[in-house]
């Protein structure tokens, strides 16, 4: 008869007498699914690594990192990314602001409110805005947002960081929505029963006893939202502009990192230029400080991450 | 559980919808002809076949694009394919033996014809057709109907920016209205061309202008505030009448207003400007090749006015006709 | 037993007057996103539907708006979408099942993984377009076709489909794993026939998302090189362009006709995305489960 074998790590398992070698097979196949993954990361590295470091011999990254003007295509140039780190920021913290909470509040709406046959067609709805192009969304925050925000008096730009932020924010409702919709039904029916016995409204149930359980999923999505605002290239090159500055008002326009990246990506400068090696540092410093966003947030899920059964 | 029948329905409604909508043909004027093109498809003893691959600016994209169209009319089976990587991005393709046709708003740079000589690419430059720069401003605006390049270099140069902030500023008689300043972003030909001839140096402008990579955008800003003043392309004045309006240009010679005769007779100068394809002299060698140039020279006004550029004078027809002769003489044809 | 399971509603009067508020709080929060597509949708439509006819569907672009259509750049749509389902989902999913089943968690390359793929998601999708010039079309030597566009767009929703996919696994309670095992089953046994099951709802999910954000993108297309005129009908290693694409020139396009046939393209991508979602939404449905 077979022990029961504590593997490091891994629950404990009965194994059979007899090897089975095809469950190798599949667990190196799975293997190398995943790295499938690494191995993208280890391009995008290598493709952005050797132009970018052809940028910092001709620009030292002392200025690159603390001069706050940034016009590396004007005559005279300068090239401190400063100002294109304000814009994402930006722009991203206010889509945060927006899909962070009304995202949750979709889901929860979803999940613990909604009849099944409700749900069951209001969360496909949602995420035909998700599929969406950005392009749409962006000339949406240009044609439509800004002259609608002009409207209740604010003194917006034609191009401005609140539009954009609003219309990306509302763009990643549906994921988180979705996702933590997910999560939140996986959580055990047996939990909200035994809350709603002793007496629990559905408010408290959905916020003291769901929220928490699904913690990590909802987590997840916030995650996989921030990450997607940071990234977005398409709306905020529509709609946020191309005047880098430093500045903390969302009404005026700015320029993030993407926007930079695509617009001088595309355009007409000549290749091989520091001019255009710009880019590369640029989404370079765009890649660094996002891991450095998703080492902590990973850090933190850890901690909170609650595991049922 | 069964599958929801409401969602079956309503897909299936969409989808008969747009099948319907699709055959029961739409709201567009006009018949599935091509529009009024003058030639007729080659006889088949003369049909030739094989890939044609422009790439390069986009805004000489539309111009090859047209051509290709109605070069299709002709010669059905051969492929045209035109990217818009940008004028750097083009040449940097063409000159590593990627594409037959580089299109360009600006002329080659020398880093680029380093490599394009380093690779062992020949070309020949052609100025294919016109395009003029107009400087618009909005319909409301009944002061500057004529600035001279000076004042333009006032209102758009690097050192004006925070300071030139008033149309006051330019002209003591102008009224006291904001300038609003919009206009082609840094990485395209159309900038680099308005920032040469107005401020002296590809790249000086101020840094506090509305930038876009839409021209349409650039009609929005502008047609949204009244002291509002943009750039763009020819093409996109005659689209937007309405909008925005275009002010005449003073290059030294009194005031010139921007259309076809103007940039055509170089009166409307300095911004009228020309647009080039590069081609390949090794891609002269294959027939369809040299078929498709010489449409494009032939048909250039027809072509030019549909893209709605401006077309070649006689003067550059012959000019880029001789230089295509050149071309065809190298490779023995 | 109904699938909600048995409610005991509390009566007690403050909780009530809390309890509506802020069941109203989360209808608003549905809300925001269904007016926002609610607008976006009626200005498309309006703006599009009188130019959704057969030249859209069978023209190839053209400068003139009368006749200028979208085929090619519908086909190399709906081709590119089937290509990414068919590479997209094995390799999310078998990356998941890795993660979430086989790997221990204790392990630095575990952990240097997790962080990776959270990593990526956050990539521009421009840098995507970077990647895919350097090694794909360069590289790899295949060249500016459709297949390169298809695989960087795999790359780029890989990240979403995984973490869906694990957070789906995740949800499956161990009681029914260790029920598995204690019948003799073998690890892959448990994992195809009891866990990937009852992930199938989050995995459909993550499936849907991907698809929606992979079939609105042009950035990484372009430098790819998807191109802006191409008039013949795509093929798997041949030149492409794709919808979005065809839609940003039309609506760059100073003629305000163009406008509207970019409306009406839009309808046609929106109809290609529900319809290909349709299936993951009838598969989600019908797998849901409340435990």
């Amino acid at each position: 008869m077979a022990t029961p074998e504590l593997t490091s790590g891994a629950r404990p398992r009965l194994r059979a007498e007899r090897r089975r070698w095809g469950e190798d097979v599949i667990k190196g196949v799975l293997a190398l699914c995943a790295l499938v993954s690494v191995l993208t990361t280890v391009g995008i590295v290598l493709a952005l690594l050797e132009p970018a470091l052809e940028f910092f011999r001709e620009v030292s990254i002392r200025e690159f990192l603390t001069t706050t003007r940034w016009a590396p295509l004007f005559e005279p140039a300068s090239f401190g990314v400063l100002p294109l780190l304000n814009g994402t920021f930006l722009v991203t913290g206010i889509a945060v602001l927006l899909c962070m909470p009304f995202g949750l509040g979709a889901a929860i709406y979803l999940s613990e409110y909604a009849r099944p046959r409700v749900r069951r067609t209001l969360k496909p709805a949602l995420e035909v805005l998700a599929g969406i192009p950005t392009v749409v969304f962006g000339f949406f925050a240009l044609t439509f947002v800004t002259p609608l925000l002009r409207s209740i008096g604010l003194q917006v730009d034609i191009f401005n960081a609140l539009s954009a932020g609003l219309v990306i924010g509302v763009m990643l409702i549906p994921t988180v929505a979705s996702l933590s919709e997910d999560a939140m039904t996986a959580v055990p029916q047996s939990l909200r029963d035994g809350a709603y016995a002793l007496g629990s409204s559905r408010l408290q149930v959905s916020t003291r006893i769901v929220v928490p359980a699904a913690i990590s999923g909802i987590v997840a999505s916030y995650v996989l939202a921030i990450s997607r605002a940071v990234g977005e290239t398409m709306i905020v090159l529509i709609a946020a502009g191309q005047l880098a500055r430093i500045t903390f008002d969302p009404r005026l326009s700015i320029e993030t990192m993407t926007a930079f990246i695509a617009a001088t990506g595309t355009g007409d400068v000549p290749r091989g230029t520091v001019d255009y090696n710009t880019i590369f540092a640029v989404g370079l410093t765009l890649f660094v400080i996002t891991l450095a966003m998703n080492i902590v947030s990973i850090r933190l899920v850890r901690r909170y991450r609650e595991v049922y059964e | 559980m069964r599958m929801n029948p409401r969602k079956i329905t309503v897909l299936a409604l969409g989808l008969v919808l747009l099948l319907t909508a699709a055959a029961c043909g739409g709201g567009r004027d006009g018949d599935d002809e091509a529009s009024g093109t003058t030639t007729e498809v080659a006889a088949d003893g003369d049909r030739l076949s094989g890939r044609i691959e422009a790439d390069g600016s986009s805004t000489v994209g539309p111009f090859t694009t047209a051509a290709a169209e109605r070069f299709a009319g002709v010669q059905p089976d051969v492929q045209v394919t035109v990217g818009i990587s940008g004028t750097g991005g083009g040449f940097e393709r063409f000159c590593a033996g990627e594409t037959d046709i580089s299109n360009a708003s600006r002329p080659i740079k020398d880093e680029e014809k380093a490599i394009c000589e380093q690779n062992g690419i020949d070309y020949v430059e052609l100025h294919a057709v016109n395009d003029g720069l107009a400087v618009v401003v909005n319909p409301d605006n009944d002061w500057a109907t004529c600035l001279t390049v000076e004042e333009l270099n006032t209102i758009w140069r690097a050192e004006a920016e925070g300071k030139i902030e008033n149309w006051n500023q330019v002209r003591a008689d102008f009224p006291d209205e904001r300038i609003l300043l919009a206009g082609a972003g840094t990485d395209s030909g159309t900038f680099d061309y308005f920032t040469e001839e107005i401020n002296g140096d590809t790249g000086a402008i101020r840094a506090d202008y509305q930038a876009s990579e839409d021209d349409n955008v650039t009609v929005q800003a502008v047609s949204g505030s009244r002291g509002g003043m943009g750039f763009f392309g020819l093409s996109y004045v005659e689209e937007n009448e309405g909008e925005v309006k275009a002010i005449e240009v003073d290059g030294g010679d009194g005031c010139v207003a921007p259309s076809t005769e103007t940039v055509q007779d170089g009166s409307y100068s300095p911004l009228g400007r020309p647009l080039f394809l590069y081609a390949k002299v090794e891609s002269f060698g294959r027939p369809e090749v040299q078929e498709f140039m010489s449409f494009v020279l032939e048909n250039n006004a027809e072509i030019a006015e549909a893209a709605l550029f401006v077309p070649l004078t006689d003067e550059q027809l012959e000019t880029a006709q001789a230089g295509f002769d050149a071309a065809l003489a190298e490779v023995g044809a | 037993m109904s699938a909600q399971g048995l409610r005991l509603r509390s009566r007690s009067r403050g909780d009530s007057v809390r309890g509506v508020a802020f069941q109203a709080l989360l209808l608003f929060s549905l809300a925001i996103g269904f007016v926002t597509l609610g607008v976006l949708l009626v200005d498309v439509l309006q703006r599009g539907l009188p130019y959704l006819d057969g030249a859209l569907l069978t023209n190839p672009p053209s400068t003139d708006p009368r006749i200028a259509g979208a085929r090619p750049a519908i086909l190399a749509t709906i081709y590119m979408m089937g290509i990414l389902l068919v590479t997209v989902l094995p390799l999310g999913v078998g990356t998941a099942i890795y993660l979430e089943e086989y790997a221990n968690k204790e392990r630095w390359y575990n952990r240097f993984l997790d962080l990776n793929i959270q990593n990526l998601a956050a990539v521009p999708s421009i840098v995507y377009g970077i990647l895919g010039l350097a090694f794909l079309v360069r590289g790899l030597g295949l060249g500016r076709v459709l297949l390169a566009g298809a695989l960087i767009l795999t790359l780029l929703v890989l990240p979403i489909v995984i973490v869906a996919s694990r957070e789906a696994i995740r949800a499956v309670p161990d009681s029914i794993r260790q029920g598995g095992y204690a019948l003799g089953a073998t690890q892959w046994q448990v994992i195809w026939r009891q866990v990937l099951p009852n992930a199938i709802p989050g995995i459909a999910t993550g499936s849907i998302l991907a698809l929606a954000r992979a079939i609105g993108e042009t950035a990484p297309l372009i430098l790819v090189g998807a191109l802006t005129y191409v008039s013949f009908n795509p093929t798997l290693m041949g030149p492409f362009t794709a919808l979005p694409i065809q839609i940003y020139q039309y609506i760059a396009r100073p003629q305000e006709e163009f406008k509207l046939i970019a409306a009406a393209a839009i309808i046609v991508l929106l109809v290609i995305l529900l319809t290909m979602n349709a299936f993951a939404i009838w598969l989600r449905n019908r797998y849901q489960k409340r435990w």
